[in-house]
């Protein structure tokens, strides 16, 4: 099981309380989509993803990076206990969505790219560092449960 | 994953916008990886590893050369980097997978300094560079 210092948890809940979910969630998996666009082949049906701006713009994008930024939130107040909190996700996203686990991991550094670009210089060496702990760790719950 | 004529071009237009930072856009990105992926350091026992350590920096500044060298050369990264991927695959021996450590973190340190200027097609265009670069310096591995 992973362990959070109590420095990390401080530096991860701090940075949490200054993100705003929908458009930061919007640009993680718009840029997900546009950076690595063989992640495209799960969101058949969200419509124009032909462009970089047009998947930028799509609605659907931005309605799911929102759901799936939300979600993270619910790993920040979890910190301690990330298998258990996503124990049920894990199981969907292995027997329903049959999602490889490695765009778990791609979808998280594309998290910490697009919080560098918002947060610039309070983005230090250390505020990533625990940013790359927490999303490798959200990554390795979310795909837990996976046979 | 070739890069298309617009790629070269994007890869240009970011390293214009880091200018003379590049040098030390490079050091920052060892700060970042060595911290983010601690396992990396392995490599580097012989440094002084305290984040901005003046072999850090000095490190930071010849990765970063190499990089110019290869955006000027972007026809051509095996002939431009050649002795680059002698050096990787012969002495340094550093596994394949750090590359993927030190890719990521530019592009962190880039973000972080360019903000909005740090486009999505930026972005992609850039990954698949460090990519192709890291394809390069191991391609003689074995």
């Amino acid at each position: 099981m992973v362990h959070f210092t109590a420095e990390e948890k401080a530096i991860i809940t701090t940075l949490w309380s200054k993100v705003n979910v929908e458009e930061e969630g919007g640009e993680a998996l718009g840029r997900l989509l546009v950076v690595y666009p063989w992640t495209q082949r799960f969101f058949d049906t969200f419509g124009n993803l032909s462009s970089a701006s047009a998947i930028m713009g799509n609605p659907k994008v931005k309605a799911h990076g929102k759901k799936v930024l939300t979600s993270f939130g619910d790993a920040v107040k979890n910190l301690d206990d990330l298998k258990g909190t996503f124990g049920h996700l894990s199981e969907l996203h292995c027997d329903k969505l049959h999602v490889d686990p490695e765009n778990f991991r791609l979808l998280g550094n594309i998290l910490v790219v697009v919080l560098a670009k918002h947060f610039g210089k309070e983005f230090t060496p250390k505020v990533q560092a625990a940013w790359q702990k927490m999303t490798m760790s959200v990554a390795s719950a979310l795909a837990s449960k996976y046979h | 994953m070739v890069l298309s004529p617009n790629d070269k071009a994007n890869v240009k237009a970011v390293w214009d916008k880091a200018g003379g930072n590049i040098g030390a856009f490079g050091g920052e990105a060892l700060d970042r990886m060595f911290l983010g992926f601690p396992t990396t350091k392995t490599y580097f026992s012989h440094f002084d590893l305290t984040p901005g350590s003046k072999d850090i920096q000095a490190q930071g500044k010849k990765v970063a050369d190499a990089l110019t060298l290869a955006v000027n050369h972007l026809d051509d990264l095996p002939g431009a980097l050649s002795k680059l991927s002698d050096l990787h695959a012969h002495k340094l021996r550093v596994d394949p997978v750090n590359f993927k450590f030190l890719s990521h973190s530019l592009l962190v340190t880039l973000s972080s300094h360019l903000g909005n200027d740090f486009t999505p097609s930026f972005h992609a265009s850039l990954d698949k560079f460090f990519s192709n670069v890291s394809t390069v310096l191991t391609s003689k591995y074995r």
